[in-house]
């Protein structure tokens, strides 16, 4: 379990803006998931864990171990910090086999803890076998596919028996069947190791599908952690809400709130709508009002729009794999499986129903 | 009238020990100028840089100066060797070095810089120290690069004229190189002797360039 608090912060430079990083968090068990847009600082935030760039100010502790801490002067090399680092283009030494790669790998680990020759010839063996390299080994980087070249890279990083695997976006540049193979590895890596892994993406969907428990950063600054359903389900502010690929964000007014029947009202341009209740908010505020574009339904328009119905016109249709997302008037999208939307599809009125509790106030 | 063929093997084996310290030398300094950060790098930098661009004559002056009998160094040396540094083949060489081994370390130090450092990160990770990752990573990854400037320096020493006549003179069957050689062939009106010298000299060169050329990375892996 890693718990930092860092600071570091960069100049401005010719050929870039001044940043600066300030995040203070825990990881947990299981994956835990660095989100956030490009140029967030997810990619330094694991090199200062990792050691490879030493923060200005704060602490990071491994486990029991403190590995920085800025008061104290106290910055650990990289190789005694006990974490397993996998890099975006796996950095597999292209003049050595996979299993000098594994070797290297398991020698410098052993004139750590001193292990014997044998052992680490019995060891690599096993991560060999463990990841289904035993084809492969006697081949250089280059004469081997992507995913091969991926499983090597996560067991040349698990071989010194790390107390956390480092990923830097791992999945970046994989097509689709790479992308499910590396997922598999590393539910693997998670079950028959029992490493706590800390994974880098700007990827959602790798997000939810891994994440025990998520941080998203933003500019350098943390902006929320929880779990990934929960954070889909409630994120703390409209940035996060887009991160998390939400695109209805209407601007909107409440002009009731009812905690005892626990509802709401609010006003958008031109309709009205029931919500749930707004815990925190007070009648009169302007609020962020966010949907999730899957927990619309839209139809046809067929006659007066009900409670929470909303008149619009269809604008884009843009095709997805599991369906299609369609674009209507007033910025609202909707995504619906593509079997439902076919019969309908000419028609240019539509009527969209917001269900009160998918209604979110930010 | 035979050809005295002495100059040629003196300048191959001058170059060969000229080259061979080089690349001794030139592989330290190109590491410290690629990994360490200290003050007066850019300094160094230009001052091993210096002997590229500086007229041989001024080069074999300072070392004259330096290495000469009056000199602390130049005692020094005759103290352990028992006998003076200037004048001798091996003056030759040290003139030699100083010609060739700037390249080598501007080489070398691109050489080593051009390694993609994640490689050098993830060996850092692995737990290598770092004379194992410059021995199994960083040098071996730079080994063609590095060995064609090799190549190119050894070419280099070859063809030294004005630090070598400076430092060792030209004294026949002893300091003689095949630039000097040539030289005084001409000088002396030897039409035949220069000839010979210098189609051999060139057809080594020859020989050489096209080995450096062989030796550079035209693929990199990946």
């Amino acid at each position: 379990m890693i718990r930092a608090r860092i600071r570091k912060s960069f100049p401005a430079r010719a050929e870039s803006a001044a940043f600066s990083l300030d995040v203070d968090f825990s990881t947990s068990l299981g994956v835990t998931v660095l989100f956030g847009p490009s140029g967030a600082g997810k990619t330094l935030t694991l090199d200062i864990v990792a050691g490879f760039v030493r923060a200005d100010e704060g602490r990071v502790m491994l486990d029991e171990e403190i590995l920085f801490d800025g008061a104290t002067q106290v910055h650990l090399a990289p190789h005694a910090r006990h974490c397993g680092y996998v890099f975006q283009n796996y950095a597999l030494f292209p003049h050595m086999t996979m299993r000098e790669n594994l070797n290297f790998a398991a020698t410098c680990a052993g004139s750590r803890t001193r292990k014997l020759r044998l052992e680490r010839h019995r060891k690599v063996n096993e991560m060999i076998e463990r990841f289904r390299l035993e084809d492969v080994a006697g081949r250089r980087p280059n004469e081997v596919s992507g995913g091969q070249k991926q499983r090597c890279s996560i067991a040349r990083a698990l071989i010194g028996e790390p107390k956390v695997l480092l990923l830097d976006e791992p999945a970046r540049g994989l097509d689709a069947p790479l992308r499910a193979e590396l997922y598999a590895v590393l539910r693997q890596v998670r079950a028959e190791f029992g490493t706590p892994i800390v994974l880098v993406t700007h990827d959602l969907e790798e997000c939810l599908e891994l994440g025990d428990e998520m941080l998203v950063l933003r500019e350098g600054k943390l902006v929320q952690s929880g779990q990934p359903v929960r954070v889909l389900d409630q994120p703390a502010n409209v940035d996060v809400a887009r991160l998390m690929g939400i695109f209805n964000i209407l601007e909107a007014q409440i002009t009731a709130l009812d905690p005892a029947n626990k509802t709401s009202r609010v006003r958008v341009s031109d309709f009205e709508l029931n919500g749930p209740y707004f815990p925190g908010k007070l009648r009169g505020d302007r609020i962020w009002l966010c949907v999730r574009p899957e927990l619309l339904t839209a139809r046809p328009r067929d006659g007066k729009p009900g409670s929470n119905q909303v008149p619009v016109q269809l604008g884009r249709i843009i095709d997805k794999p599991g369906g299609v997302r369609l674009e209507f008037s007033g910025g609202i999208f909707v995504d619906m499986p593509r079997a439902e939307f076919e019969p309908g599809r000419h028609n240019k009125e539509w009527i969209v129903q917001f269900p009160p509790d998918a209604l979110r106030a930010l | 009238m035979a050809i005295d063929w002495f100059p040629l093997w003196l300048s191959l084996r001058v170059a060969a020990l000229a080259t061979a310290a080089g690349l001794i030398l030139g592989l330290w300094l190109a590491y410290l100028l690629a990994n360490r950060e200290f003050r007066g790098k850019e300094l160094l930098d230009a001052a091993v840089t210096l002997p590229l661009v500086l007229p041989p004559t001024v080069l074999g002056y300072y070392l004259l100066v330096l290495l000469g009998r009056a000199s602390p160094l130049g005692k020094l040396y005759e103290a352990v060797f028992g006998g003076p540094l200037v004048f001798t083949w091996q003056a030759a060489v040290v003139a030699a070095l100083v010609h060739s081994a700037p390249l080598l370390v501007k080489s070398a130090r691109a050489a080593l810089e051009s390694v993609d450092p994640s490689y050098e990160k993830a060996a850092r990770n692995l737990g290598a120290g770092e004379w194992r990752i410059f021995w199994r990573i960083t040098l071996p990854l730079a080994r063609r690069s590095i060995l064609a400037a090799t190549v190119l320096a050894f070419a280099r020493s070859l063809g030294d004229f004005g630090v070598t006549i400076m430092l060792a003179g030209n004294i026949p069957g002893r300091t003689q190189t095949v630039a000097v050689a040539i030289y005084d062939a001409v000088e002396g009106g030897n039409g035949t002797v220069a000839a010979a010298l210098a189609v051999a000299i060139s057809a080594v060169a020859l020989v050489i360039l096209y080995l450096a050329n062989r030796l550079s990375p035209k693929q990199v892996a990946e």
